[in-house]
């Protein structure tokens, strides 16, 4: 069917105007979109007032039905384990017997390492928890993984403030409102997480991709350094994650890098804990830091030694080869002995 | 109940549910990615969208395009997605149609669909997109299984809506 020449609907001047500006207002809408996501893309805490405000009447929402949906969650997983019981039975003898050889030894460790932090007088680490927190929901139906937290500014939670489980790191805080604040999970591909692998403290850098899993980058070529079953811990490095906490589980290893699953998953996890950012100047805005030590303005390179009196003279004088240079044959100087008179020494 | 309405009233509760079913089942369905899960990978279809544009290819003539731009902030606010994302691709995908539809003849139920399919998969890679420029880097394959689920949860979404449109035009309370 061939398409009308013209759409018109119909002889109504008003109506005609009318279609007319309905597609004005739709374009002109498309353009302050892009608009509003370029301003996202350059300053992504801009609009922080009306997000958080949003998320403050929506969170409440969230917050009821969790428990519902965690105990539906929770029968498929009990019919599941009926089914296996025999075989999850075997294994977890078999992890009984190994974890409690492992305790040992780690008592052992632990008391040597007490009395190794006593001898040089250190202080444990001290968490500063700002808030517990009930954790009300996730995105599922778009690329990033952000969770929704039952706690606000209200409760003194900051944007940039890590978030951990007691099993491990769920992620940081990227919006708050006054009673509910939003999570970048560390699944999330902008997430990245300074870890180590405690085994022997190769340093890595832990990116999420998005669907659930971790990939764990290194700085070493050539040589992959991970082993299925790996857990690596934060490293603290960048001052936002506190040292120490358990991030990921190594499951595949491809090439240079390792597939990891997070320690803590969100799903299965009621509480998390709102921790202050390790070294808070790590969080500030640039223009808070504080200034450099003020020292002179560095003009150009230092001076050279002055010359000896009369060299300037020479037209060949350059100043570089007074130096000694290396190679360079030094005429030894035969030095005389100075004359000395014996003294008497008086009696 | 008798066809014909008795009171005023009952004309009054018509009219509402005639003229608000489909505003009111598309807010809904942008409030459900409130819905108290968490998951791991994106899976589950963008209700909002998945009813808006069902709603738009059964009954074209109840939305304009613009008013896919107030869904769109409103789906913004919701999902805590970056402010514009929902408004920008739900409002070029109204434009999409209304092209469509003024090249198009007529559509049955499997144009329908394909229309539909292209659109979520328009929407699915836009999404990843604006995710990437936000900082996000993921591969594209993590949104395959939301698309692919979205595009078989078309025909699902398309009874419901008949159903609601029925209801909402029918003539006797039932």
């Amino acid at each position: 069917m061939a398409p009308p020449g013209k759409r018109r609907p119909g002889f109504s001047r008003r109506a005609q105007y009318g279609f007319f500006l309905g597609y004005v207002l739709a374009i002109g809408g498309v353009i302050v979109a892009v608009l509003l996501l370029a301003i996202a893309v350059i300053d992504p805490r801009g609009f922080a007032a009306v997000k958080g405000a949003a998320l403050d009447v929506t969170a409440p929402v969230g917050g009821i039905g969790r428990s519902v949906v965690r105990f539906i969650g929770g029968v498929g997983d009990g019919i599941g384990n009926y089914f296996r019981a025999g075989s999850q039975n075997d294994r977890l003898r078999r992890e009984l017997a190994e974890t409690r050889r492992e305790l040992t030894q780690r008592q052992a460790q632990d008391f040597e390492n007490r009395r190794l932090r006593a001898l040089l007088g250190l202080a444990q680490s001290v968490t500063d928890e700002v808030a517990v927190a009930r954790i009300t929901g996730s995105t599922f139906d778009s690329p990033r993984r952000l969770a929704t937290l039952s706690a606000g500014s209200g409760s003194g939670v900051r944007i940039g403030q890590p978030v951990r489980s007691p099993d491990g790191l769920i992620g940081r805080v990227l919006e708050t409102g006054r009673w509910a604040s939003r999570v970048l999970l560390i699944t999330d591909g902008a997430s990245s997480v300074p870890v180590r692998l405690p085994r022997d403290g190769t340093p890595a850098i832990a990116v999420g991709r998005g669907d659930g899993t971790i990939e764990l980058r290194t700085l070493e070529v050539g040589q992959n350094p991970f082993r299925v079953g790996d857990v690596l811990v934060s490293s603290g490095i960048g001052g936002i994650f506190p040292p120490d906490v358990p991030v990921a589980r190594v499951s595949a290893i491809r090439g240079d890098t390792a597939i990891a699953r997070p320690v803590a998953d969100p799903a299965r996890i009621d509480f998390a804990i709102v921790e202050r950012a390790y070294q808070p100047a790590a969080n500030a805005p640039l223009d808070q830091a504080a200034p450099p030590v003020a020292g002179p303005p560095v003009a150009g390179p230092p001076p050279a030694p002055a010359p000896r009196p009369g060299l300037q003279n020479n037209p060949r004088y350059q100043p570089g080869l007074q130096q000694q240079q290396p190679g360079m044959v030094v005429p030894q100087r035969p030095v005389q002995p100075q004359a000395q008179p014996p003294r008497a020494t008086p009696r | 109940m008798s066809r014909i309405a008795g009171s005023s009233t009952e004309v009054a509760i018509r009219d509402f549910r005639r003229r608000y079913v489909p505003f009111l089942s598309t807010t809904v369905a942008i409030l459900l990615s409130l819905f108290p899960i968490v998951m791991a990978s994106p899976l589950i279809p963008n209700l909002g969208f998945l009813v808006l544009i069902t709603w738009r290819l059964l009954r074209p003539e109840i939305w304009p395009a613009q008013a896919a731009l107030a869904f769109g902030l409103f789906a913004d606010l919701v999902s805590g997605q970056p402010l514009g994302q929902a408004m920008l691709l739900w409002t070029l995908a109204f434009l999409i149609l209304d092209y469509i539809d003024s090249r198009l003849g007529f559509r049955d139920y499997w144009m329908d669909w394909l229309i539909a399919a292209a659109l979520l998969l328009f929407h699915g890679f836009g999404m990843w997109y604006i995710a990437l420029l936000m900082g996000s880097d993921t591969a594209f394959t993590i949104m395959i299984p939301q698309i692919g689920l979205s595009i078989l949860a078309y025909p699902v979404a398309a009874r419901l809506i008949l159903g609601l449109d029925r209801w909402r035009l029918g003539r006797a309370s039932r």
